[in-house]
């Protein structure tokens, strides 16, 4: 019996459909990780993001990998990723050079739950690279100021020298109403922060569990330790959102690879509440 | 200080909630307030262990030497302790604690408090379950630190 | 309403595939290839395996003369509309550097193509698919094409191969959905009869124009009741209503250790399952490096790569893959999508090179996930 839909996808496009992105800028954030800005084709929906959400980046001949957007949801004329260098194509796209053009897709995923949490407090842990998909959130927030209550910002790395946006970090922790903190597992003796892994910071806050919407975005070791500290503290599961990593191919639910349970990643998250994410969590190898 | 503003800070310090006032008195007559530069070393590896301290204000960091440099792993600060190895006997300093900003602080002989401990067993149980707790909490984040969560390969092991 | 049912011979068939090519389908049907059924391009009546049948146990598949000439006296091959309708390779996109890049993608054409002697587990396999490929926020395009085009004509079973279940996942043995045309057929002496109903206008108008005689009254009775029995013979079954609890609870069960050490991980089992869809994408470079061409391939969750992220792999062991293999088929789709992932095809069982048998592994499941088992103890079953 042949069954007729409608040709195209909810996005307006088919799934694997790719546009042109023209590199714009590479830049260095740390010894092994860069911030690309990519030049989308004019209006085209793949620039039309929400925090939290990935592109599928294709490097022709090499791969294509889930890579979140962390840049300014307020600007679509480029998009940001921030990519550390750790694989063959994660190399092949931060050795791009201005002009160089890449393979888009997206944007796909679930995004932080920005809404929800207006009029309340926001508190954001990242951990490593996991502060680049939480930073379009941050954006958001410093954009809607009015909006929200008071936003903290903890943030814990390997050292020092592995932490990202620096200097735009120190700024955050200018504005008022913001407390921005960063912690490293190793210091050096020049480093004037705090060392200690980033759930140590936690008793350096103020926090209201009931007025405040947690973000999470860090290796899963670090959530899964995180998560834990939030509810001792008094969070409930449903305030605490996770963004996941598995492995992706599709992005749209199609290639099985990101499967977690029940969930697909890439479709039903990666932006996960903690509720649903909490029985998967301590299973090994799901 | 004056001993009655010693007693209060002692009674407002994380570390010690809970406590009897009895026990607030019994360990503002062993405290002397001290203060820190930045960037004074406020003991070095090797020593033998002599004071606990509870921090007021300002920030600590357990540095551990390796050739040619310095290594962080831990900082303390407001409301926080350093130094309970002082509390056991025949241990010495682990590590070099340095303050990296001006740090303020209430300092213990440990050998005193350890006395106090004996000759007031209920003293010494809530001063040790105290310890316990910042012990616990240490070990749980070192074995964090251990894991390495940022580096390339994610956690060792794989 | 009764549908309209037909009485049709077997030198119908070659009329109903006059009709289906001048409708502008290509015929396929099942036809006997390297000692196994196989879909393929149907030309006439006389490609039809008529006389064969196959019996299948696990790890057994083998091909054998019947006593009589039935047309569709077998059951499932190892491959299935999976195969035709979500193909094993599919280009999805060329790169091509010109200066720059460019990237090519041409929407895939409907192909039309009618397939006779479809089975009702994999007319639910279909279903499946459907439900995966184009009934969320995201279409498959391919699929869709190929879906689009197909034509479905049933075969209902009469009797059930020692492997099936699917009575027990309620797929089968009598196609009662999803189909065009369905067919039971009534072996007779060297020849066959069929009766004949249509499930969709198209069905019904090739029905129509074939001009056949109304089927005699009984026929449908003895239809319904020969599917009856071959469900009552099934000798396999799986509770599907029951797995996914069971499954819940049993998630660190020293079975999945036990079948852990027979499982190759070697991927039969997905690559004959008519409703696993998982696929990988690979890059194929053009040997002048002037272009690329980004491919689809069928892949499957017993792979270690599957579940790679920098670090490592999830599912490092054969253990969890199975875990995860059987979980999904029978508990996790379910949440996901609304459906069985299992019809009760049977291939799995066998073509498992190791003869491991997914409705035993879930019978032991649930017949020791009633209390807590000591976590630990690997060596005694249940
Ligand atoms: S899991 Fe096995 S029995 Fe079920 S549909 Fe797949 S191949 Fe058939
Ligand atoms: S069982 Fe494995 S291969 Fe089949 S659909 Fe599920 S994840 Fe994919
Ligand atoms: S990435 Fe393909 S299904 Fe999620």
């Amino acid at each position: 019996m042949s069954l007729l839909v409608e040709t195209t996808a909810a996005a307006g496009r088919p799934t694997w459909e790719t546009v042109p992105g023209r590199i714009a800028a590479v830049s260095k954030e740390t010894h092994d990780t860069f911030t690309l800005q990519v030049e989308p084709p004019p209006g085209d929906p793949v620039a039309r993001f929400r925090p939290g959400q990935f592109s599928m980046l294709y490097v022709p001949g090499v791969g294509e990998l889930p890579i979140s957007i962390s840049g300014d949801p307020g600007h679509r004329e480029l998009l940001t990723y921030t990519i550390r260098s750790v694989g063959q194509v994660t190399y092949q796209i931060v050795t791009r050079k201005p002009g160089d053009f890449i393979g888009l897709r997206g944007p796909f995923g679930t995004p932080w739950p920005v809404e929800e949490a207006r009029g309340k407090n926001v508190l954001i842990v990242a951990g490593g690279i996991g502060l680049a998909p939480l930073r379009p959130a941050i954006y958001h927030v410093l954009r809607h100021r009015g909006e929200y209550g008071r936003l903290v910002i903890l943030y814990g790395g390997r050292s020092p020298r592995d932490l990202l946006y620096r200097k735009e970090f120190a700024a955050w922790g200018m504005l008022p109403d913001i407390q921005a903190m960063a912690t490293v597992d190793y210091g050096g003796v020049s480093w004037r922060g705090h060392v200690g892994v980033v759930t140590t910071l936690f008793r350096h806050v103020r926090l209201q569990p009931a007025e405040t919407v947690a973000m999470l975005c860090g290796p899963e070791i670090m959530m899964r330790y995180a998560t834990r500290e939030l509810e001792s503290r008094g969070f409930a599961q449903g305030q605490i959102h996770l963004s996941m990593e598995r492995n992706m191919k599709c992005a749209t639910g199609h290639c099985g690879h990101c499967q977690m349970g029940q969930f697909f990643v890439c479709k039903d998250g990666p932006v996960f509440p903690y509720s649903q994410m909490k029985p998967y969590m301590d299973l090994y190898e799901l | 200080m004056a001993t009655s503003q010693v007693t209060a800070a002692l009674a407002a310090h994380p570390f010690l909630e809970g406590l009897q006032p009895k026990h607030y008195e019994t360990l503002a007559g062993l405290a002397c307030e001290v203060s820190f530069e930045p960037g004074q070393i406020i003991f070095r590896e090797g020593d033998p262990s002599s004071f606990f301290y509870l921090i007021l204000s300002g920030t600590v960091a357990l540095e551990i030497a390796a050739p040619g440099r310095f290594i962080a792993i831990h900082t303390v600060g407001e409301g926080e302790e350093l130094g309970w190895s002082s509390l056991l006997d025949q241990v010495n300093k682990q590590f070099r604690a340095r303050s990296v900003d001006a740090v303020r602080a209430l300092a213990f002989d440990g050998a005193r408090i350890v006395a106090a401990c004996e000759s007031d067993h209920e003293f010494g149980y809530i001063v040790l379950r105290k310890v316990l707790e910042v012990v616990a909490e240490r070990l749980r984040a070192t074995r964090l630190q251990v894991l390495d969560v940022y580096s390339k390969k994610g956690a060792p092991g794989k | 309403m009764r549908k309209k049912q037909y009485r049709l011979h077997q030198s119908d068939l070659s009329s109903l595939l006059e009709n289906l090519r001048r409708r502008g389908y290509q015929p396929y049907g099942p036809q006997r290839r390297d000692h196994a059924i196989e879909w393929l391009p149907l030309d006439g009546i006389h490609q039809l395996p008529a006389g064969w049948t196959t019996t299948t146990a696990p790890a057994t598949y083998r091909m054998q003369e019947r006593s009589d000439q039935a047309l569709f006296g077998y059951w499932t091959g190892p491959d299935s509309l999976k195969k035709l309708l979500h193909p094993p390779e599919a280009c999805l996109l060329k790169a091509e550097y010109n200066g720059g890049v460019r990237f090519v993608r041409q929407a895939p054409a409907e192909v039309k193509r009618a397939f006779i002697g479809v089975r009702a587990c994999d007319l639910a396999a279909v279903a499946a698919l459907d439900r995966v490929l184009l009934s969320d926020r995201w279409v498959d395009d391919i699929y869709q094409a190929n879906r689009n085009g197909a034509l479905l004509i049933a075969v209902n079973c009469t009797s059930s191969a020692p492997t099936c279940f699917c009575a027990s996942m309620g797929s089968g043995p009598r196609a009662r959905s999803g189909y065009d045309i369905a067919l039971t057929e009534r072996v007779g002496d060297g020849s066959s009869e069929f009766l004949a109903e249509p499930g969709s206008e198209a069905g019904a108008s090739i029905l129509e124009e074939l001009t056949a005689l109304a089927a005699p009254a009984g026929w449908e009775k003895e239809a319904e009741e020969s599917c009856q029995s071959a469900a009552a013979a099934q000798t396999r079954a799986v509770d599907a209503s029951s797995a996914p609890a069971v499954i819940d609870r049993t998630f660190d069960h020293p079975r999945w250790d036990q079948t852990a050490r027979r499982c190759l991980a070697c991927g039969n089992c997905t690559s004959v399952c008519p409703t696993c869809f998982c696929v990988n994408i690979e890059e194929r470079n053009a040997l002048d490096l002037r272009s690329a061409e980004r491919l689809r391939v069928w892949d499957s969750c017993f792979t270690q790569a599957f579940t790679y992220i920098h670090g490592g792999s999830i599912r490092t062991t054969p253990k969890s893959r199975y875990r995860q293999w059987l979980s999904h088929k029978l508990a996790r789709w379910q949440e996901q999508f609304g459906m069985p992932g299992c019809t009760g095809c049977g291939r799995c069982i066998a073509w498992c090179p190791a003869g491991i048998d997914i409705t035993e592994e879930m019978a032991a499941l649930e017949a020791s996930s009633g209390s807590t088992y000591p976590t630990g103890v690997s060596t005694h079953g249940n």
